[in-house]
C-alpha cells in the first residue's frame, strides 16, 4: 500500500520562504484536504511536490513508499507513482494527448493508450474530439480539468496531488471529475492530497481528513467538520494567529509564479 | 585566384544561345565585387569565411547515386508521384514519368531542349540577380525545367531531385518551373550532397493567371557543404502560390526568397521549418514584393537551434505605392535550444500604400519550461518531453506543406536529426 510522508518541508521562491515546516502523512485510499486562504503557499506545496524548478526546498522529505522524491527529474516522481492535476494546465503545441501518454513511463509497454482514453472520456463526459488535438490547446477551462481526470485514470497513479480541482467547472462536470477521483481511491487505491480554497468539492470527493495551511504549514488537523467550520467562519482564526509570509512589514505580498492569476477577485 | 572564368564557362556543354548566355554571365561576374558582411544583405552570413577558389567546377562524369540516396522519398510519396528526375553533379542520370507526363503536354527535363528555352531561362530570376545568382547563371550545367501548359493540371508530385556527389567540386542547379494560366502543379525539389562541395541552386518560379503552384525545397545537405541558394517567385493576377522549405543540411546554408505578386489577386505563402545543429549557420533572406493592388502574401518561417548551430533570419515585406488592399503578414519564431546556439531575426516593412493590412512578428526563446514540466509531471522523461515539443513546434509548418506525400519524410527527417543531436548531448 502506498503511503506518503512529507516531513518538516521547507522551501523558498526567489529568498522568500514559503513552506515554513510541513508535516503531512496520507495513506493510500485516502483524501486528505489541504485548505487555505489565498497567498498560504498552497499551490507551492503542489509543485514543490511534483518538483517543479524555481522552487528551493531547504528542508525535509518528501517520501512515496520511502522512495525520497525530493532531488528527483518531475518524471522520476511520476514514474515513483506521482501525478499531479494542474490547476492550470498548460497548453502544449503539436504534441497530442495520445503521444504524450504513450512516451510516459507510467504507461506500460504496448498498452492500449487510445483505448483507455475512449474509455476513461466517456467516464468523465470529455467529448471525444479533443482526443485529436494538442494537450490543452483551444481547451476551455473546465475541459482542461476533465483532460486532467482523464490522464489521471489512464496512468493509474499511486497517488494525486489535486490542485484546486472544481476551478473552471461546473456542478455537473465536478460531481463527474470529483466522481471519477473518488473510485479510484476505493477501487485503485489511490491516495489523495486535495488543495482546495472551497469546501465544495467535498460533496463528491468526500475527505478522510481536512488540514488547515496557513503561514507555509499546517496549523490544525481534523475530520470533515473543520471543513464547515472553515466555510461558516474563514481562515482569521488561524491567519490572525501566525505571521503570514506576506505580512512582512514592506513586503510585497507573495505571489505564487505558477498560481492562480486571478486568485485576488476570488475572495 | 579561382577557375570560375569565362573560358571555364564556354567549355561547358549546350547550345549556341546558352554557351553565350554563360559567356556573358561570367563578364560581369568577373567585373563584380564578391559580396562583403558589410552589406544589409549579408549581415550575420557566413560570407567573409566564403572562399570560391576552395572549389572546382564538377567534372564531366556524373557521380554514382550512393544506394538509399533518396531513400525514405520514394516510400513517402508512394504513388502520389508523377515523374521523378534525377540530377547529379550538374547532370540528369535518372528520370521516370516523363512519358506519361508529356501527353499531357507537360515537358519535364533540360531546359535546353525547350522550344523557348531561350526565352524561359531567366525569365524570373534575371530581376534578382546579384553575385551568386550570376555564377550560376555563367556555371549551370543542365537548366532544368518543368514546363505545365495553360489549363492543365497535373495529379502527382514532379520530383527533382539534386545530388552533390564529387568531393570540392561546385554546382550549379538551376530549376526553371513555369505554370501556364489556370494549370496546376506540385513541385518537390530535393537537395543532398555527399561532402565538401559548394552548391549555388538558382530556382525560378512562373506562376501564370489564376494558376496554382505548391512547391516544397528539402534541403539535406551534408555538413560539410556550403549552400546559397536563391529562389525567385513571380506570381501572376489571381494565382496562388505555396512555397515551402524544409532546410536541415548545409555547413552555412543560405537561401533568398523573393516572391514578387505582379497580378492583381495574386497570393504566396511562405513556409519554412529549419533546425541547425552542430555548428552549421542557417542563413534566410525574404522579400514579400507587393506589386499589385489586393496581393496577400503570408509568411511563417519556424526555426530550431542546438549546440553551437546558429541561424538568421531577415526579412522584407515591401508594398509599392499602387498595391492597395494588400494582406502582407510575416511571422519568425526560432527556439533556441542550448546555451551556445544563436538565432537572429530582423524583420521589416517598407509600405508604401496606406490601404493595407500588414504585421510582422519574431520571436527566439528557448523550449517553454511550463510545457516541458506539464509533459514531465506525466511521467514523460526530459529529454523526450523537449523532443515532443520541438517536433510539434514544426508541426504548423509541416501540417502546411503543399505537398502532402514529403509530410511523413520531413517529420521523420526533422525527428532524426533532433534524436541525434539530443543523443550527442546526452
Amino acid at each position: 500500500m502506498s503511503t506518503l510522508v512529507i516531513e518538516g518541508l521547507r522551501a523558498s521562491v526567489a529568498g522568500r520562504e514559503i513552506l515554513t515546516g510541513v508535516d503531512l502523512e496520507v495513506a493510500a485510499g485516502e483524501v486528505h484536504a489541504v485548505m487555505g486562504p489565498n497567498g498560504s503557499g498552497k499551490s507551492t506545496l503542489a509543485h514543490v511536490i511534483a518538483g517543479r524548478s524555481g522552487y528551493d526546498v531547504l528542508d525535509g522529505s518528501v517520501r512515496l513508499d520511502g522512495t525520497e522524491l525530493l532531488g528527483m527529474p518531475a518524471w522520476r516522481r511520476a514514474e515513483a507513482g506521482l501525478f499531479l492535476a494542474m490547476q492550470y494546465p498548460t497548453e502544449v503545441p503539436g504534441v497530442s494527448l495520445l503521444n504524450m501518454l504513450t512516451e510516459s513511463v507510467c504507461t506500460p509497454e504496448g498498452a492500449a493508450v487510445a483505448e483507455q482514453m475512449r474509455s476513461e472520456a466517456g467516464r468523465i463526459g470529455l467529448d471525444e474530439q479533443f482526443l485529436q488535438r494538442p494537450v490543452n490547446v483551444d481547451l476551455s477551462g473546465g475541459e482542461r480539468k476533465r483532460n486532467e481526470a482523464l490522464q489521471l485514470g489512464v496512468l493509474k497513479p499511486a497517488f494525486a496531488v489535486i490542485d484546486e480541482l472544481d476551478s473552471g467547472l461546473d456542478v455537473d462536470a465536478l460531481r463527474l471529475v470529483a466522481g471519477r477521483i473518488e473510485e479510484a481511491t476505493e477501487h485503485d487505491g489511490l491516495g489523495v492530497l486535495a488543495i482546495t480554497h472551497y469546501s465544495r468539492v467535498f460533496a463528491h470527493l468526500r475527505p478522510d481528513s481536512v488540514h488547515v495551511f496557513a503561514g507555509g504549514r499546517i496549523q490544525e488537523s481534523g475530520g470533515s467538520e473543520l471543513a464547515d467550520e472553515l466555510e461558516a467562519e474563514g481562515y482569521e482564526r488561524w491567519t490572525g494567529a501566525v505571521p503570514q509570509p506576506d505580512s512582512d512589514a514592506g513586503a510585497t505580498p507573495f505571489t505564487d509564479p505558477f498560481g492562480d492569476p486571478f486568485a485576488d477577485l476570488l475572495t | 585566384m579561382h577557375s570560375f572564368t569565362t573560358d571555364a564557362a564556354r567549355s561547358l556543354p549546350g547550345p549556341g544561345w546558352l554557351a553565350e548566355r554563360r559567356a556573358a554571365a561570367a563578364e560581369r561576374f568577373a567585373a563584380a565585387d564578391p559580396p562583403t558582411a558589410a552589406a544589409e544583405e549579408w549581415r550575420y552570413s557566413a560570407i567573409a569565411d566564403f572562399d570560391l577558389a576552395a572549389y572546382q567546377l564538377a567534372g564531366t562524369d556524373a557521380s554514382l547515386l550512393p544506394d538509399g540516396t533518396w531513400a525514405g522519398v520514394d516510400s513517402a510519396a508512394n504513388g502520389a508521384v508523377a515523374a521523378v528526375l534525377d540530377v547529379a553533379d550538374g547532370r540528369i542520370v535518372a528520370s521516370t514519368g516523363l512519358e506519361e507526363l508529356s501527353k499531357q503536354g507537360v515537358q519535364v527535363g533540360p531546359l535546353a531542349d525547350a522550344a523557348d528555352g531561350a526565352e524561359l531561362l531567366g525569365s524570373v530570376a534575371d530581376g534578382a540577380a546579384d553575385y551568386f545568382t550570376l555564377l550560376n547563371d555563367a556555371f549551370v550545367g543542365c537548366p532544368i525545367v518543368v514546363d505545365v501548359p495553360a489549363g492543365v493540371a497535373v495529379d502527382g508530385v514532379i520530383a527533382v531531385r539534386h545530388y552533390a556527389g564529387a568531393d570540392r567540386a561546385a554546382t550549379f542547379p538551376r530549376l526553371v518551373v513555369r505554370v501556364g494560366p489556370n494549370g496546376s502543379a506540385k513541385v518537390l525539389d530535393m537537395q543532398r550532397s555527399a561532402g565538401p562541395a559548394l552548391v549555388v541552386p538558382v530556382v525560378e518560379l512562373d506562376v501564370g493567371q489564376a494558376a496554382r503552384l505548391g512547391y516544397v525545397n528539402l534541403q539535406q545537405h551534408d555538413h560539410r557543404t556550403t549552400q546559397i541558394a536563391a529562389h525567385t517567385a513571380r506570381v501572376e493576377r489571381d494565382a496562388a502560390l505555396v512555397a515551402a522549405s524544409v532546410v536541415l543540411g548545409g555547413g552555412y546554408a543560405r537561401t533568398r526568397t523573393d516572391t514578387r505578386l505582379v497580378g492583381r489577386g495574386a497570393s504566396g505563402d511562405l513556409l519554412s521549418a529549419y533546425f541547425g545543429s552542430g555548428d552549421q549557420i542557417l542563413d534566410f533572406r525574404t522579400y514579400q514584393d507587393h506589386a499589385a493592388p489586393d496581393t496577400t502574401s503570408n509568411l511563417l518561417y519556424k526555426g530550431a537551434v542546438g549546440d553551437s548551430a546558429r541561424s538568421v533570419y531577415t526579412g522584407l515585406i515591401r508594398v509599392r505605392p499602387n498595391a492597395r488592399g494588400t494582406n502582407a503578414f510575416q511571422t519568425n519564431r526560432n527556439l533556441k535550444l542550448s546555451e551556445d546556439a544563436w538565432a537572429e531575426s530582423v524583420p521589416n516593412l517598407e509600405i508604401e500604400n496606406n490601404d493595407v493590412r500588414c504585421s510582422h512578428a519574431s520571436a527566439v526563446g528557448p523550449v517553454d519550461p511550463d510545457q516541458v514540466f506539464y509533459l514531465e509531471s506525466r511521467g514523460v522523461p526530459t529529454p523526450v518531453a523537449e523532443r515532443l515539443i520541438v517536433a510539434g513546434f514544426f508541426d504548423e509548418v509541416i501540417d502546411g506543406l503543399p505537398v502532402r506525400a514529403v509530410e511523413d519524410a520531413a517529420r521523420e527527417a526533422l525527428a532524426l536529426k533532433l534524436n541525434q543531436m539530443l543523443k550527442a548531448a546526452a
